[in-house]
């Protein structure tokens, strides 16, 4: 008798523990710590979780603002908030490209930048209605087995990617932001049709597909692919590691205005829901502050986009790279991208 | 409360709870594909990718299916028939699989062999993680059957392997149909073997239409398709099961089959093939594992961010079986108390957990919290909720065993006592029954604390599982980074397994003549 009241008193204890349990971290999640809902942001991350948490734990202790972060990847997160709409918990999206970013824009989801935040970044790396900007830049090349090939042998188009030379022996990431902003591009100056013709030539031509850009570097260094379409900054990630002469992958730019060089940024921007949260608007200033940039100069090897910070050695120059002239924010339509992505076979 | 026979309405109302609960990601998910309306619906399904994908998941499951039975077959009968050195140390091994997740022994293949990839790799991996459904009930079933019929058939004249063959095999083939069913089930069901390998099957197919799209139907009508199937397979898993038929001969007692003497170079050979087995399935992870822990990493491990993982996946895991038990309790009263055709089919619907894939759940409570319960999304909450309809049936299945073991009359002489029917039932029947109901709720803290697609998808902003981290460092290759992480979730999945599997030994030991739950025990306690 005794036993069975104390099993039923421990039970009802554990039930109704669970759901205070459940019921707290659930307000925790959404409201932040007890610190008040100011001093709290949501961030809908794209870019990894093994690069840039070091920096958000860096924000919180120069704030003393509680970050939470949802990492995914870029599109990922953009049609989740889309599909969240103004319920989003999310209060700022840090986006790995421009295409996700203008897709979130489009359906009408960003608030505007607080007045002169973005200011110092030069126009062409922030969106023109003022709604997201650009926090680093990066350049698309193209990374190739230094063993097997010379710098003169690596194609000057990725449009001959498809060529039956290059079998097999080509890597990409198509669930990366970056690769698909990369195929918006191609498809705003070769069009939808030579785009998806282009895209179905390189399935036909056994193209490897891989998770990540890092992992198509690792593949190429390794000699198991000749060809990787990647951003510029791995391959100096990978260098600072391992030391530059011991990489036995080489990185290539493609010939002026072909969209294989596409320069692009990882950029942020303020959900409407937030467009009064004080920490939200910090955390944007903060991430275009010489000392985050220099951060993300130091630790990835990205282009600083704030004039007064000093690039990462041995990088070309920024403004060097030319890519096809297409504005950042006519990358809006990911959606587009991601069907015919899907209709290839490549998603 | 209630006329002898006859469910009260308390009871019936409650199971009416727990069957709805477990009934609306399904119907959620069909409310959503309705509405997208004919022409999407169409257009989703008529997709070529709709085909190759059904085509890529259907060949996985019969590949998969095949090696099962062409390997454990022969396996399970050494294991039950044949006299060898150190029998029990192989039944061990061979069970063993089981309770590592497909998306841990991938990794560990993956980080041995990196170059592995596409949908052999997956399929060898599938099949040496599920070939112990199929050894596991096989073996029981040969080592049960009564060897008087292959006697009678040596008597007439057959050689001993035809004697075996026509006069014993037959009679274990359905449990080992019914266990290469489950395999299928499994394969179809699975997500972390098929991702990491990158084949595109369902339900990598529904996860990354999921993630890269902005419109969902089509995931959701791929996962329509894929539940189809998956009911289609347990449907025929209770037809076999249903048709386990012993025969015999005489009326006495049945006896045990004797052990057959191999040569010593069958021997030898026997003792290999268990070996080279053992080592796919347990050694090539376990090397793997060690090395890559051995070896370091980058970045050293972060025992807080471990240990933080750890109580997560602990904490959600443990409100899920909470939820579960709970919701399972009245449905088990029911289903063991009371056998009538709407008892049945309150059951049967919430049984629907068995044949949603972790990708379906996720899927379907992802739209279903933010478009009805905006309160839900992103909680813990709606994680245990997913939890709880995925693992229902194991906790249903214990409670309802457990309450059948109690006879009724301690309940009805309570009553003639002067207790209330609650009260009654309360010192009675739940108090008997409450180690089996716990012991399913620990199958259900076990089972979820491994599941890794719906986790992923549902889980609050900045709540990180030992599953969850181990596959954000498996999709980076940071393979030594992950190695903590795929061992904590082996000590979690096999520990506590063979404390489960022990205790029912035990239990079927002093229960004289056995019961047909700890009969069960081995399958029902590891399996995801």
């Amino acid at each position: 008798m005794s036993r069975f009241r104390i099993t039923a008193t421990l039970a009802v204890a554990a039930l109704a523990l669970a759901a205070c349990s459940g019921g707290q971290s659930a307000t925790s999640e959404s409201a932040g710590a007890s610190t008040g809902p100011a001093e709290s942001l949501t961030v809908y991350s794209g870019r990894s979780e093994e690069l840039i948490a070091p920096l958000f734990a860096k924000f919180t202790e120069e704030t003393g603002i509680e970050l939470a972060a949802r990492y995914g990847d870029s599109a990922e997160l953009a049609a989740q908030l889309v599909e969240e709409g103004d319920a989003s918990p999310a209060a700022v999206f840090f986006s790995q490209d421009a295409g996700a970013l203008g897709a979130v824009d489009a359906a009408g989801l960003l608030a505007p930048l607080p007045a002169g935040a973005a200011d110092a970044v030069p126009p062409a790396y922030r969106a023109p209605n003022g709604h997201w900007t650009g926090v680093t830049g990066r350049g698309r090349v193209i990374a190739y087995d230094g063993e097997q090939l010379t710098a003169a042998e690596v194609p000057t188009s990725v449009f001959d990617l498809t060529d039956p030379a290059w079998k097999d022996q080509v890597g990409i990431a198509p669930t990366n932001a970056s690769f698909q902003s990369f195929v918006t591009a191609m498809r705003l100056t070769a069009g939808d049709t030579a785009t998806k013709a282009w895209l179905e030539g390189l399935v036909a031509n056994g193209v490897k597909k891989y998770e990540k850009n890092g992992l198509i570097l690792d593949a190429v260094d390794a000699g198991q692919i000749k060809l990787g379409l990647v951003n510029h900054y791995y391959w100096y990630e990978k260098a600072a590691e391992v030391g530059a002469e011991n990489m036995r992958a080489q990185v290539a730019f493609t010939a002026p205005a072909d969209p294989g060089t596409l320069v692009n940024v990882a950029g942020v921007g303020i959900l409407s829901g937030a467009a009064d949260n004080p920490a939200a608007q910090q955390f944007v200033s903060w991430l275009l502050s010489p000392s985050a940039q220099q951060w993300f100069v130091e630790n990835t090897y990205e282009y600083a986009l704030v004039p007064g910070v000093a690039q990462a050695e041995g990088l070309p120059a920024l403004d060097s790279l030319r890519g096809p002239d297409v504005p950042l924010a006519e990358l809006a339509d990911l959606p587009g991208t991601l069907m015919m992505l899907q209709d290839v076979g490549l998603l | 409360m209630s006329r002898p026979g006859q469910a009260s309405r308390t009871l019936v109302a409650l199971s009416g709870v727990t069957a709805l609960v477990a009934v609306t990601p399904l119907a959620y998910l069909l409310i959503r594909v309705l509405d997208a309306g004919p022409e999407k619906i169409a257009s989703s399904l008529l997709r070529s990718r709709t085909l190759t994908t059904t085509v890529t998941s259907i060949e996985l499951v019969l590949v998969v299916v095949a090696a099962c039975l062409i390997i454990g077959v022969p396996v399970a009968w050494l294991l039950a028939r044949a006299r060898l050195p150190l029998k029990g140390l192989w039944i061990v091994l061979a069970a063993l699989p089981l309770a590592m997740p497909s998306y841990v022994a991938a990794y560990a293949w993956i980080a041995e062999f990196p170059a592995m990839s596409g949908f052999w790799a997956a399929a060898l991996i599938l099949a040496l993680v599920s070939m112990p459904y199929v050894i596991i009930p096989t073996t029981a079933a040969l080592r049960s059957i009564d060897p008087a019929m292959e006697e009678v058939a040596r008597s007439l004249g057959r050689k001993p392997w035809s004697a075996f063959w026509f006069a014993a095999m037959p009679q274990a083939w359905p449990a080992a149909a019914a266990g290469s069913l489950l395999v299928g089930l499994y394969v179809l069901s699975d997500f972390g073997a098929v991702a990491l390998f990158r084949v595109d099957a369902f339900t990598r197919v529904i996860y990354t239409s999921y993630r890269a799209s902005f419109d969902r139907t089509s995931a959701a009508v791929l996962a329509v398709v894929l539940v189809l199937l998956a009911a289609i397979l347990i449907y025929a898993e209770r037809r076999v099961r249903g048709r386990t038929a012993r025969w015999r001969t005489g009326s006495g007692s049945a006896r045990r089959a004797t052990e057959i003497d191999l040569t010593s170079r069958q021997r030898v050979m026997a003792v290999l093939a268990l070996t080279g087995l053992a080592i796919l399935g347990l050694g090539v992870p376990a090397f793997s594992l060690l090395r890559r822990l051995s070896e370091g990493t980058r970045r050293p491990l972060d025992l807080v961010e471990l240990a933080t993982a750890t109580a997560s996946s602990f904490g959600v895991s443990l409100l899920g079986s909470l939820l579960a038990v709970g919701l399972a309790l009245s449905v088990g009263v029911l289903a063991a108390r009371y056998r009538t055709r709407s008892s049945r089919a309150l059951e049967a619907v919430s049984y629907s957990g068995h044949a949603l894939p972790g990708v379906v759940v996720g899927l379907s409570l992802v739209s279903l919290t933010l478009v009805v319960l905006p309160a839900m999304y992103q909680t813990v909450a709606a994680l245990a909720l997913a939890y709880a309809v995925l693992f229902l049936p194991k906790s249903i299945g214990a409670t309802r065993t457990s309450v059948a073991m109690v006879p009724p009359v301690l309940e009805q002489t309570a009553r003639t006592l002067g207790r209330g029917p609650l009260r009654a039932w309360l010192e009675t029947t739940f108090r008997l029954s409450l180690p089996g109901i716990a012991a399913g709720g620990l199958l259900v803290l076990l089972t979820a604390m491994k599941e890794l697609p719906a986790t992923l998808m549902l889980r609050p902003t900045g709540l990180d599982t030992l599953a969850t981290e181990l596959w954000s460092r498996t999709e980076i290759a940071a393979y030594g980074a992950a190695a903590p992480y795929a061992l904590t979730l082996i000590a979690v999945a096999a520990i506590p397994a063979w404390l489960l599997t022990r205790a029912s030994d035990r239990a079927s030991r002093s229960a004289d003549g056995g019961t047909e739950a700890p009969a069960r025990s081995p399958l029902s306690t590891v399996g995801t």
